[in-house]
């Protein structure tokens, strides 16, 4: 495929009538795994709502191609984008496996067969396959969110926080299992972390956002490196 | 000290409109309103005074709901029974101890007032849909209870009553006497709720509806405003079913099934149900949509209330004052010139 | 005793109707956070549409099958046109229009068919079996209730529409993040609770009587089992239903005259709202915080 995978040119997001991003640019390659980095109210959460149609746009936003700004959030899913939202979004009344199987609900065939992969990956929720997913453990809630999103065979797959709340043993092992899918699946990804050190470890690019504006962007490890950027959000 | 100017000029340039300021008009305007009732009989049929008089009757109730479930969002879809304890006890201290019909009123008035807190205290517990739920019940038990207490209630042949006569030196006749009478009792009623309305109490039941929270967080006892707004709304409500005892000169229970309180509901958001002047308009159309639309079918009326209300809510919410009222404003203010 | 088991089961008959009524209250409210109070009235309706039809020739099953359909469509139909504009408005709009919705179907059905009380025929014939225990036409009444519930239960639970609808109740955006499309989930949800008011409504009308204000006291019977198991509870409707038909039954015989029937649910509704909100079964959800 010829452009990036997921382009973001000059969109401007609103609130109401409150603007929350003002004119953001963003670019995804297929295959790559980028990540928007950012503190507390900077807007990540904002760009992938609005990537997603959850939010109020002006702009351009395409997918593949093609022009996604306005369209319905379950159009643009249809289209091939995963989104793992903030606090997961699992359905806990329904079972692990149910929850699974709303995840492959939109695919003709073939949903069998990754539901047995995603298994394979998270042996833990293989065991739990019958349990409320409200009673698994934060870690293991997000786990069963990943591969929800996993299973409608996504093209991209956009993280939201995947680390938030997990306790740092958990967290490592979170970010081994999204290299690890990420690999194995073939899918591009959208990370959006706090945890800055550990996303641009994994990351290819990396994209920095203060205050609805993107003040930075690059090559992940050069921005690492970047002197200010350490100071300010990596803390050393 | 030599004498220095003790007024200043107003920080804020009153708007005038013709010279007069905005409150004058709105002043004017109120008196207006009063004189055209005030001579309103004597345009119009002795029968049709009779009618003009129970709208204000249903003006009265209209307003009881109105603090209730517009000033303090609580729904309420049983005030039928608070304006059936008002006829009641009317009709009863009048048939059966022969309480001269004016003390009746404030009788009504404590009775439902007690009745309307009893109810507010569980109605705490109870938040927007179930109270409706409950409050919807209630007005279907209603018919049910009053013919099962037939020893006081006269169960289904109801209680007949005598209409007060109007004194000789007044010249006038029953209906018209009755109009002043229930005139001057709305006015009282529209003054005490304005008062209550549009001061503080006013505001902390609009904070009590809107933002429940933040309103005990700074210090309002919602508790408190809540069940005296339930007993105030039947207050009113049940001073209404009062005179409706009176002017009407009979109850039973079929004139207070769930369609009653249906009535008021409707009525109330076709006025507009979280203002002052909205049951006015509710009250004319409770008493008047049925009578046209009785012509047509015999369920004509309920198709009609059913269509208003579909309308009402998809077009003007608020009702017709509460769209009106901004609006006149707005426009009654472009006409102005700024300062003297 | 014989008289109390008789007593019991035919509780059970009428419970099996206030828990279909209750059932679609249920799938209403997990769906929406609303009670549809037009519930009641709209399963009146539908239950003359199957009058009409059987009065037209057709035999019983077949007009219940395809009133059934109807009612389905016309409760779609509804849910777009009428509801849809309110969902997100203040409760105080949407219960207005619930109630303007009921008042317009009460007052057609009124102006097309007459006020006047009819006979509705039963399928089932009324003989007493069992030993004078229970009738057959009760019987049938709880046969045809418990299939109804049967098909809904496997329809929930192992079809991927039934399960798109549960996820879409629960979580709307997470459901729209999984590309099911909530609106046409919603809508099918309305002709669900349709169909099956419409069932309650045939079933009921035998013995009721055909009237348009026949399904007001029932709906409040249901309002009041629902609560009574949990107002997002499915299985608890179907118990607080039966529940509540047996106590009015056994209550109306050996307590109170049946003139203060609507009395007794008032006060039922009342006490389980203000000690027992949550009903018998609360919600079955378990939620980490």
């Amino acid at each position: 495929m010829s452009g990036p995978l997921l382009e973001l040119k000059g969109v401007h997001a609103f609130y109401g009538t409150t603007e929350v991003l003002h004119g953001v640019d963003l670019e995804i390659e297929e295959g790559g795994l980028t990540a928007l980095l950012g503190a507390n109210g900077a807007g990540k959460t904002t760009t992938l709502r609005a990537v997603c149609g959850m939010v109020r746009v002006e702009g351009e936003i395409r997918f593949a191609g093609d022009r996604i700004d306005g369209r319905a959030t379950e159009d643009i899913v249809a289209r091939g984008v995963a989104h793992v939202p903030e606090g997961r979004g699992t359905f806990t009344g329904l079972t692990v496996e149910e929850n699974l199987r709303i995840g492959g609900y939109t695919r003709q065939k073939g949903a069998a067969e990754t539901m047995q992969r995603m298994l394979g990956y998270f042996p833990v929720l293989a065991e739990r396959r019958h349990q409320q997913a409200g009673t698994l453990s934060g870690g293991e809630q997000q786990m069963l969110a990943i591969a929800r999103a996993l299973m409608m065979a996504p093209k991209l797959l956009v993280l939201d926080e995947p680390s938030f709340g997990l306790a740092p043993r958990l967290v490592e092992a979170m970010f081994k299992i999204i290299a690890t899918v990420r690999r194995e699946e073939k899918v591009s990804v959208l990370l959006v972390e706090q945890n800055a050190s550990q996303a641009l470890e994994l990351a290819d690019h990396a994209y920095l956002i203060e205050t609805g504006s993107m003040v930075a962007s690059g090559d992940a490890k050069k921005l690492a490196n970047d002197p200010q950027i350490r100071r300010s959000y990596l803390g050393y | 000290m030599t004498e220095r100017a003790t007024t200043m000029p107003p920080a804020i340039a009153e708007i005038r409109i013709a010279g007069l300021s905005e409150t004058t008009w709105r002043r004017i305007g109120i008196v207006a309103l009063i004189a055209f009732g005030i001579a309103l009989p004597f345009l119009v049929s002795k029968y049709q005074s009779f009618q003009f008089t129970l709208a204000m009757i249903y003006a009265v109730a209209l307003l009881g709901l109105n603090i209730l479930t517009g000033y303090n969002g609580q729904i309420s879809l049983g005030h039928g029974a608070f304006f059936a304890v008002g006829a009641y006890t009317a009709a009863i201290l009048m048939h059966r101890f022969g309480v001269p019909f004016w003390a009746t009123l404030p009788a009504a008035a404590v009775i439902c007032f007690i009745l309307g807190v009893l109810f507010g205290l569980p109605a705490l517990r109870l938040e927007g849909l179930y109270l409706a739920l409950v409050t919807l019940a209630l007005a279907l038990a209603v018919p049910q209870i009053l013919k099962y207490f037939e020893g006081w209630t006269g169960g289904q042949q109801g209680i007949n009553l005598i209409k007060p006569k109007p004194p000789e030196w007044t010249g006038i006749d029953k209906d018209r006497w009755l109009y002043y009478l229930v005139f001057i009792v709305m006015l009282i009623m529209f003054r005490l709720a304005a008062n209550l309305l549009r001061g503080r109490t006013g505001r902390a039941l609009i904070a009590i509806r809107d933002h429940p929270i933040s309103a005990s967080a700074m210090g309002i006892d919602t508790a408190r405003y809540k069940t005296l707004a339930f007993g105030t709304s039947a207050l009113f409500t049940g001073i209404a079913g009062a005179m409706s005892a009176i002017v009407i000169g009979y109850v039973s229970p079929e004139g207070f099934g769930p369609f009653l309180s249906i009535s008021f509901l409707v009525g109330s958001a076709v006025g507009g149900i979280a203002t002052i002047g909205g049951p006015l308009v509710g009250g004319l159309f409770v008493q008047f949509i049925p009578n046209f639309a009785n012509d047509i079918s015999d369920a004509a009326p309920w198709a009609i209330y059913g269509a208003c209300m579909l309308i009402c809510m998809y077009t003007v919410p608020e009702g017709a004052i509460g769209y009106l009222g901004p609006r006149l404003g707005r426009l009654l203010r472009r006409f102005a010139s700024s300062s003297s | 005793m014989h008289q109390l088991l008789q007593q019991i089961a035919s509780g059970l008959a009428t419970g099996a109707i206030y828990s279909s009524l209750a059932l679609a209250l249920v799938m209403i409210y997990r769906a929406t956070e609303l009670v549809n109070f037009a519930q009641g009235d709209m399963a009146m309706a539908s239950t003359y549409l199957a009058w009409t039809l059987m009065n037209a020739g057709l035999p019983f099953w077949a007009a219940f099958v395809i009133t059934l359909v109807s009612s389905f469509v016309a409760g779609v139909i509804i849910e777009r046109v009428i509801i849809r504009p309110v969902q997100n408005a203040p409760v105080l709009a949407a219960v207005i229009v619930f109630i303007g919705l009921q008042l317009i179907i009460y007052a057609v059905t009124g102006w097309i068919f007459s006020y006047e009380v009819r006979d509705f025929a039963s399928p089932f014939p009324d003989k007493p079996i069992l030993g004078a225990l229970i009738n057959t036409r009760d019987l049938g009444v709880i046969g045809v209730t418990l299939v109804m519930l049967i098909l809904l239960y496997v329809f929930f639970r192992y079809t991927p529409t039934g399960l798109a609808m549960r996820a879409a109740a629960q979580n709307p955006v997470s459901a729209r993040l999984s590309g099911i499309r909530v609106g046409r989930m919603l809508a099918i949800g309305w002709g669900l609770a349709a169909a099956i008011g419409a069932t309650a409504g045939i079933m009921v009308a035998p013995v009721l009587f055909l009237d348009p204000n026949m399904m007001l006291g029932v709906l409040i019977y249901a309002f009041a089992a629902a609560l009574l198991g949990g107002i997002t509870n499915p299985l608890g409707a179907v118990v607080g239903g039966l529940i509540v038909g047996v106590a009015e039954n056994l209550i109306g015989t050996y307590l109170i005259a049946s003139q203060l029937k609507l009395t007794v649910a008032l006060a039922l509704i009342f006490l389980v709202l203000v000690f027992k909100p949550n009903g018998l079964f609360g919600t079955m959800t378990v939620r980490r915080v």
